[in-house]
């Protein structure tokens, strides 16, 4: 059985958005901004119809606050340094927290290198930020905070909300990276009071190499990429009319069956952690109970073992999945996030990541289940560490 | 990434366990560092008649492990503190440049037991 549990990192193209995509590689190839013959202008027309989905499915006010980019890493890394850049004569604070994804925290040590302070804020122990620990940090020049939507090692859910309702109380522009919470919790930006969200298609079954970025209208932003006068002079860069073709249509699918998608994967997940605290000893989940946690996401620390060598093994059974230690994550340390929740380095290293989707089974839960209490005795047999524990 | 030897050593490593009475255990590494080695010996007459090992770490730590103790099982006390890490890289067909410390840590942990056999004469600990 090939079982694929890494959809926190990647998920499978969905064959309606594939079919979306198709003729703007062929029939529809005019560039959207060559206006003065007819398949630049069907490209033009059928742009703003994506724009106007993308609009609708996360409820945005105005279509022309949807800028389409070349990734999620792009839209977070456009919403920081865009922000900072346009702002630094308001104030040059920045506050974030110490769980955001790369493209976040590596944007903001960027910043930090020209001029610009940032506040990294602690999270509890399963990886929430508090409003209250928000405001306390603004100061007279703070121009941005950034915090996730949901986290994408241990599915923690921020209260978003919240910390935008205290970033409009002091006029702080608030951002947030829901890469990983759309198509898994409902997004509306209008409801969440945010000025700024980022997305990435390939985390809700559409195609890599395409994301957007909210900009609420009013908002003041420098550009990242410059160039053409595409996204209203604000992006520049031919539109990649296929790949936002497959977004939108994936989204809209995602948006569609968010009720019955998140209620299976919620299942899925539950019936694993359950299956692994029930089957393998000295293991700790990582992240938030049930409340608070994202549907798909799981996320164990093994202790005595090392997450790199947990995926080999499973790998060799078919099962993909991934880890936060050094080694899987290719540096010397483990996974930021949950040193940042408060696990020991060695804890760390042994930890692994089994992200559900919508298509995995019951039978797909039942074989992890089934292999993963003899790899990691396997493993624990071979570690010095476990030992002392069997004396 | 891992060469086809290492994926075999790591899948089926050789000399894995412990050695009662044995009279030379070395340890290195650090769980903090994500890998500890710890190699036993049964030396007799300057031979190295048994060794095994446990690893915990990743792949390539227990590849190395297993390959560093093919190599000196058999041979000399001089002959293994001989063995460096590249002639281990080697013999695993290369490591991934991040993997590299592994190889190292198996020279050491090798040199650790062997130091482990000098500083006690021959001496089986009884614990």
């Amino acid at each position: 059985m090939d079982v694929y549990m890494d959809n926190n990192a990647t998920t499978a193209l969905n064959k309606e958005a594939l079919d979306a995509m198709m003729p703007y590689y062929t029939d529809i190839y005019g560039n959207a901004s060559s206006k003065f013959y007819r398949v630049g202008r069907d490209a033009e027309q059928a742009l703003y119809k994506m724009r106007e989905s993308v609009a609708k499915s996360i409820g945005a006010a105005n279509v022309n606050e949807v800028y389409f980019t070349g990734s999620g890493c792009e839209a977070d890394n456009w919403a920081v340094k865009g922000i900072a850049y346009a702002n630094k004569r308001k104030g040059n604070h920045i506050i974030t927290s110490k769980i955001e994804h790369h493209a976040i925290l590596n944007a903001c040590e960027y910043l930090e290198k020209h001029g610009f302070d940032v506040t990294y804020l602690d999270v509890d122990e399963h990886g929430f930020v508090t409003p209250e620990q928000v405001e306390a940090a603004i100061t007279d020049k703070t121009i941005l905070i950034t915090i996730m939507t949901a986290n994408n090692e241990i599915g923690t859910i921020e209260p978003i909300k919240e910390i935008a309702e205290v970033a409009k109380k002091h006029k702080v522009i608030f951002h947030t990276d829901a890469v990983q919470a759309i198509g898994h919790i409902k997004i509306d930006v209008k409801e969440l009071g945010v000025d700024m969200l980022s997305l990435s298609a390939h985390k809700f079954h559409g195609p890599k190499g395409v994301g957007a970025l909210y900009i609420k209208n009013g908002i003041r932003i420098d550009n990242l990429i410059h160039g053409g006068g595409q996204e209203r002079g604000k992006r520049a860069a031919t539109e990649n009319l296929a790949g936002i073709a497959g977004m939108a249509k994936a989204l809209e699918i995602a948006v569609k069956n968010l009720d019955k998608n998140a209620a299976h994967c919620k299942k899925m997940r539950d019936r694993l952690i359950k299956g692994i605290r029930d089957n393998i000893p000295y293991c700790r989940l990582n992240g938030p109970e049930d409340e608070g946690r994202l549907c798909n996401n799981v996320n164990f620390s093994f202790q005595y073992v090392e997450g790199e060598s947990i995926l080999m093994m499973l790998d060799m059974n078919n099962i993909a999945a991934s880890s936060g230690s050094a080694c899987a994550s290719g540096s010397l340390d483990p996974s930021h996030v949950l040193i940042a929740i408060g696990l020991p380095h060695e804890i760390a290293h042994g930890s692994l990541r089994l992200s559900v989707g919508e298509d995995t089974t019951e039978e797909e839960v039942d074989y992890v289940i089934e292999v993963l209490p003899t790899i990691i005795q396997r493993l624990r047999d071979m570690s010095p560490l476990y030992e002392d524990v069997e004396k | 990434m891992y060469s086809e030897k290492v994926m075999d050593h790591f899948a089926h490593p050789r000399n894995v366990g412990e050695i009662e009475n044995a009279n030379a255990v070395g340890q290195v590494g650090n769980a903090k560092c994500g890998d500890i080695m710890k190699i036993y010996m049964d030396i007799e007459d300057n031979i190295i008649k048994d060794v095994k090992f446990k690893t915990f770490g990743c792949g390539a730590a227990i590849a190395t492990s297993s390959m560093a103790t093919e190599m000196v099982k058999g041979k000399s006390v001089d002959e293994a503190l001989a063995l460096t890490n590249k002639a281990v890289m080697e013999a695993l067909d290369g490591l991934p440049t991040e993997k590299i410390h592994c190889s190292v840590l198996a020279e050491e942990a090798i040199r650790s037991a062997i130091e482990d056999y000098k500083k006690r004469g021959g001496v089986v600990n009884e614990n």
